[in-house]
């Protein structure tokens, strides 16, 4: 039993937090997500240059890092700066499919920075199930993809878009599934780019008979979508975590030093209370995500399993902790210029991405049963 | 980061399991497990079996008898013995007044109590708790007044769990009424059988007997039963209350009563079908689930730091709070999963030996009635308004 990072972790946290602590205050964040990409290439850069994309990827794939840890790592330091740069997308949604189809080439382009994927899954009648999808993919002179993809995060900037599709079965068989590598700039393809709420971009994608290449064996793609979306799905509550610290420590500062009534906010029961339950909350929410981090390598359905716990409480915990802190804080955090009021933004939307906290609490419980759990 | 036990851990599983399905009747665990009423000869058989290894004074050096163990042994034991449905470890004596006597006792207290409380010799009850003095303990008003070689006690204790069990109390009595309130209270250790003590049960809402009032009226104490200097008892009383509070959250009992819940929601249909497979009550106990699954993790932090020589900080008000909740949680949701037949009840049922037609499945009796008792949960230790408080003022820094 040992909860403290190896020393290998302990120096990429380093790393991460003294670059983000440099680089990245929320000026330069919100320079970024402006940008008309919603990100800064030139930041990205140098984030992979400092190895932040390497980390989540194994060794054995060209990376240096790669577990359940390392993801859970990383992406607790973005949270805790709000980054907007894609590392969602392309550092382990995109990237995994290319990782475990050994495309090596791609895997080091990716890694280094260079190329920009993104993974198009979901559908507008999709919602969040990962089995679920209309998009044909037919063979003839080559593979062809025909469908539409939506909210598909930095689709729009991608460089190399990864795609699901079905190569056979109903709409919602495991069964019949492919992913393709797809050029966005290929004739049939079509990408409308949006803003979303908390500061990212995303794309909807049209496909109409675009030329596409498979990866890996066409049909047998659920099993390898389901782990890059539970990959990223840990991320995302890791995520959380590191945008909780930030709205908990910000509003525990602004408790002790914005005066009412002749004295501080804090020194109000009431205040006090509330501020134990978020920081009460926060650590069963962080205890979920190393147990989802800590078994990411054990068999499937443990893996699926606390990754759907620590989903779900990130989400149910998220949204107490954003209403809190604008709560507790008052009207200054209803302002866009008060940096916490954007972590509570990201906190909430988190929410929507990748499944809620309702469909992981279904999740957990269909799993559970498939494991024989009652 | 690593989330297994080592496997010099999981050996000391083994022989842990080993040792209690050994040694623990199984009449008795199925009392235990049964919710049935235990008796004093009961929680004295188990004390006596875990002596005859020296696995009963789990914090105790070993040099006073204590076994040895790290954290994560102490939690590895708690879990088995919980899951066997072994009685619990009664706290007063040896996990509350032992380490209050080994830090502060003179060596003729230590010699004389602690084998006492290995043996059983002695059964102790905590006099803290006074009509007045719930929460703000420190304003306790019970009076102890220096006469040659003994105080004369008068005043009156309450919430006394098993204080009617008892020979002997471990009593905070205010010896100096004009110091500030927690600079005039001493520790003293007061003889059950004493002239002047009188218990009367307080029945508690689920109708057991559990608690007392404890009153002293002229009760004489000798000097010698003064644990550390008069009028520093506060610091033997704080000493006391944090003392080993990883065991706080009570994890072990909240997963067997989720084992005990998934079973009863198999069992219990509606619409024909398990309880456990109705969306709306699936996803109560999955919230359920994932809220203890959490909570282990912390827990196991917790344990983890205390391991690498941490003294346990405010985070275990933290931990008594959720776990608590958690515990308060699983019981209402059994409550909940037998329907109406929650509402049977057979006090008697409870008897050991029972062995009448129940009503509904046999395990539908206790359930409420343990719901309601539970409720105490979140009010003793430091209620968790309390717990709070503490955590808000000496972690948040407000």
């Amino acid at each position: 039993m040992d909860f403290t990072l190896s020393e290998e972790r302990r120096m990429l946290a380093d790393t991460a937090a003294r670059f983000l602590a440099d680089r990245y205050d929320i000026a330069t964040r919100h320079r970024a997500a402006a940008a008309p990409e919603g990100f800064d290439r030139k930041l990205w850069a140098e984030m992979a240059d400092l190895g932040l994309i390497g980390a989540l990827v194994p060794p054995e794939a060209g990376g240096f890092g790669g577990a359940g840890e390392d993801v859970a790592l990383v992406f607790e330091h973005l949270g805790r700066a709000l980054v907007v740069e894609p590392f969602l997308a392309s550092g382990i949604l995109g990237l995994w499919p290319l990782v475990r189809a050994g495309e090596s080439d791609l895997v080091e382009a990716v890694i280094a920075g260079r190329t920009l994927v993104a993974l198009a899954h979901g559908e507008p009648e999709s919602r969040y199930a990962v089995h679920e999808v209309a998009t044909r993919a037919n063979e003839g002179d080559g593979w062809r993809l025909t469908g539409r993809k939506s909210v598909v995060i930095n689709g729009d900037s991608a460089d190399l878009l990864v795609v699901s599709a079905r190569v056979s079965g109903d709409l919602d068989a495991p069964e019949g599934l492919a992913l393709f590598l797809v050029d966005p700039a290929a004739p049939g393809v079509t990408r409308r780019g949006y803003g979303t709420v908390e500061g990212g971009r995303a794309a909807e994608i049209t496909l109409d008979s675009a030329p596409a290449r498979p990866l890996g064996e066409p049909g047998q793609a659920f099993a390898l979508i389901e782990e890059a979306i539970g990959r990223g799905t840990l991320a995302l509550a890791a995520e959380a975590v590191g945008l909780m610290e930030v709205c908990k420590d910000t509003t525990l500062d602004y408790l002790k030093t914005r005066k009412q009534f002749g004295k501080p906010l804090g020194a109000f029961q009431a205040l006090q209370h509330r501020m134990v339950e978020m920081v009460l909350e926060i650590e069963q929410a962080r205890s979920a995500v190393m147990l989802a981090a800590g078994t990411h390598q054990a068999d499937r359905l443990t893996r699926e399993r606390n990754v759907a716990a620590a989903k779900h409480l990130t989400g149910r915990v998220g949204r107490r902790v954003a209403e809190e802190a604008i709560q507790l804080h008052g009207g200054i955090a209803m302002t866009w210029e008060y940096p916490m009021s954007h972590y509570a933004k990201r906190l909430v939307m988190l929410d929507h991405l990748l499944g809620d906290t309702d469909h992981h609490l279904d999740r957990f419980i269909r799993l559970g049963r498939e494991g024989g759990a009652a | 980061m690593e989330l297994t036990y080592t496997p010099e851990e999981q050996e000391f599983r083994t022989e842990a399991r080993a040792f209690i399905a050994e040694n623990l009747p199984p009449a008795l665990a199925a009392k235990v497990k049964g919710g049935k009423r235990l008796s004093k000869a009961d929680y004295e058989l188990w004390h006596a079996r875990l002596q005859t290894r020296n696995w009963l004074a789990w914090h105790w050096p070993v040099e006073y008898g204590g076994p040895g163990w790290t954290p994560v042994q102490k939690h590895i034991f708690d879990e088995e013995m919980i899951a066997a449905g072994a009685p619990r470890i009664i706290p007063f004596g040896v996990n509350m007044l032992g380490p209050v006597l080994i830090r502060f006792g003179t060596p003729e207290q230590k010699a004389h109590w602690l084998p006492r409380i290995l043996s059983g010799e002695d059964w102790w009850c905590q006099g803290y708790s006074e009509p007045g003095s719930g929460s703000d303990l420190a304003s306790l008003r019970t009076r102890a007044v220096r006469h040659g070689g003994h105080y004369i006690v008068n005043g009156q204790k309450t919430w006394t769990t098993l204080g009617h069990h008892a020979n002997m109390m471990f009593c905070l009595v205010r010896t100096d009424p004009d110091a500030k309130p927690q600079e005039g209270i001493s520790f003293l250790l007061i003889d059950m059988t004493s002239p002047g003590i009188e218990v009367r049960p307080i029945v508690t809402l689920d109708g057991e007997h559990e608690v007392n009032e404890v009153f002293l009226t002229d009760v004489r104490v000798p000097v010698e039963n003064l644990v550390g200097e008069e009028n520093k008892g506060w610091t033997c009383a704080k000493y006391l209350l944090g003392f080993e509070r990883t065991g706080i959250a009570g994890v072990a009992f909240s997963k067997a009563a989720f084992s005990h819940l998934k079973r009863v929601a198999r069992e219990t249909r509606k619409d024909g079908r398990p309880l456990a497979d109705d969306p709306l009550f699936a996803a109560r106990m999955a919230r359920l689930e994932i809220d203890l699954m959490a909570m282990d993790i912390f827990n196991l932090r917790m344990i983890a730091a205390a391991a690498q020589g941490h003294a346990p900080g405010p985070e275990a008000s933290l931990l008594k709070i959720k776990g608590t909740e958690v515990r308060q949680e699983a019981s209402d949701l059994i409550r909940r999963a037998l329907g109406p037949y929650a509402m049977p009840f057979l006090p008697e049922a409870l008897d050991e030996g029972w062995n009448g037609e129940p009503v509904g499945p046999g395990y539908a009796n206790p359930a409420a009635s343990q719901y309601f008792n539970l409720r105490k949960s979140s009010i003793y230790g430091g209620s968790n308004e309390i717990q709070k408080n503490i955590y808000a003022k000496l972690a948040l820094g407000l």
